[in-house]
């Protein structure tokens, strides 16, 4: 499901923000399920570069086995909710 | 100054190459995280370090042996520091003991220390240095990781391994810019070759060509090129400092 943009919470619009620039996606094709397996930019050095990303625009360091399990947008936010970022 | 505005993070800094390291990182006026497991040495570089320039110096207590003090050592850093624009890899440790008398505790806390610590502090500096496309990491290895040496199949297989990881991060990184080096020092005057026996030293005195052990600043001064802007082009490499040493 996707949602209008003014609708989004600021921490929903930063994350949009970091997969569009780092897998290179127009914010609409940005939903819950753009995964690592499905999507062409996303291999594993983009995988880095969007840890990366992700830890810079939030603000936190993630484990390395959360690094791992983030295979998806969604899991992406259900991961950041562990380090205090809601959606 | 060759570090000026620079952030580095320094294991092992309480004594030997690494508080060399510190200072003379200090000397060309970069802010200093230092790490180690002793507290009291690290207090005494950092004082030292302040004293020899550097405008930001501060105590990061981490063991490299454990992976949850590293996590949450980069988790302080990246809450208060914000950036790290070189780590240097330095904390180690030495056994020796022939094959047959290797025991797998020994393999184990030698392992830890060596090659897994210096593989998650890459990676974690790794992805604080990816955002903004800079940094240097540089790996302390040893010219036994290239020569082998006996009595030293752990220490040496543990070297070894940092200089094939050093080579694989750099391939890796170099897109974005971050570099990935290693020094591989010789035999150094520090704590770590006191307990070398005398006839041993002596043999090993005369494999340097330069008929002389290194010092510690000798170290610090090819790590710093490493650091610093200097070797901007310059990664994936395993640069030797030991006065022509021939194993």
């Amino acid at each position: 499901m996707t949602f209008p943009i003014q609708l989004m919470s600021e921490n929903e619009q930063k994350l949009r923000n970091v997969f569009c620039e780092v897998l290179q996606l127009p914010a609409e094709e940005i939903h819950a399920g753009v995964a690592y397996d499905k999507t062409k930019t996303w291999d594993s050095v983009a995988h880095m570069a969007l840890v990366a990303a992700i830890d810079s625009a939030f603000d936190i360091m993630m484990d390395t086995d959360d690094v791992i399990d983030m295979n998806s947008y969604g899991k992406a936010k259900k991961i950041l909710g562990k380090y205090g970022v809601h959606f | 100054m060759l570090l000026e505005d620079k952030v580095i993070w320094i294991t092992g800094a309480s004594r030997g190459i690494g508080r060399a390291t510190a200072l003379q990182c200090a000397s060309h006026r970069a802010s200093l995280l230092l790490s180690a497991r002793s507290l009291e040495g690290l207090r005494e570089t950092a004082s030292a370090a302040v004293q020899a320039g550097s405008p930001i110096v501060e105590v990061v207590p981490m063991d490299v042996s454990d992976s949850g003090s590293i996590k949450s050592a980069f988790q302080q850093v990246h809450r208060t520091t914000k950036r790290l624009d070189v780590l240097v890899n330095n904390a180690g440790i030495l056994r020796d003991a022939l094959l047959g008398m290797i025991n797998d505790a020994q393999i184990q806390e030698v392992m830890q220390t060596n090659v897994y610590g210096t593989i998650q502090l890459m990676q974690y500096a790794a992805r604080m240095m990816m955002p903004r496309r800079n940094g240097s990491i540089v790996n302390v290895a040893s010219i036994i990781g290239r020569t082998g040496n006996e009595g030293q199949v752990v220490y040496g297989a543990s070297k070894a391994a940092v200089i094939g990881a050093t080579k694989s991060a750099a391939r890796e990184l170099a897109p974005h810019n971050v570099r990935v080096n290693a020094v591989a020092p010789g035999v150094i005057q520090t704590d770590m070759i006191a307990n070398i026996p005398l006839p041993k030293m002596e043999e090993l005195r005369h494999s340097i060509k330069m008929g002389r052990l290194g010092t510690a600043e000798e170290v610090a001064r090819v790590i710093l090129f490493l650091a610093s802007d200097l070797s901007v082009y310059v990664t994936g490499q395993v640069i030797g400092v030991d006065g022509g040493m021939w194993l």
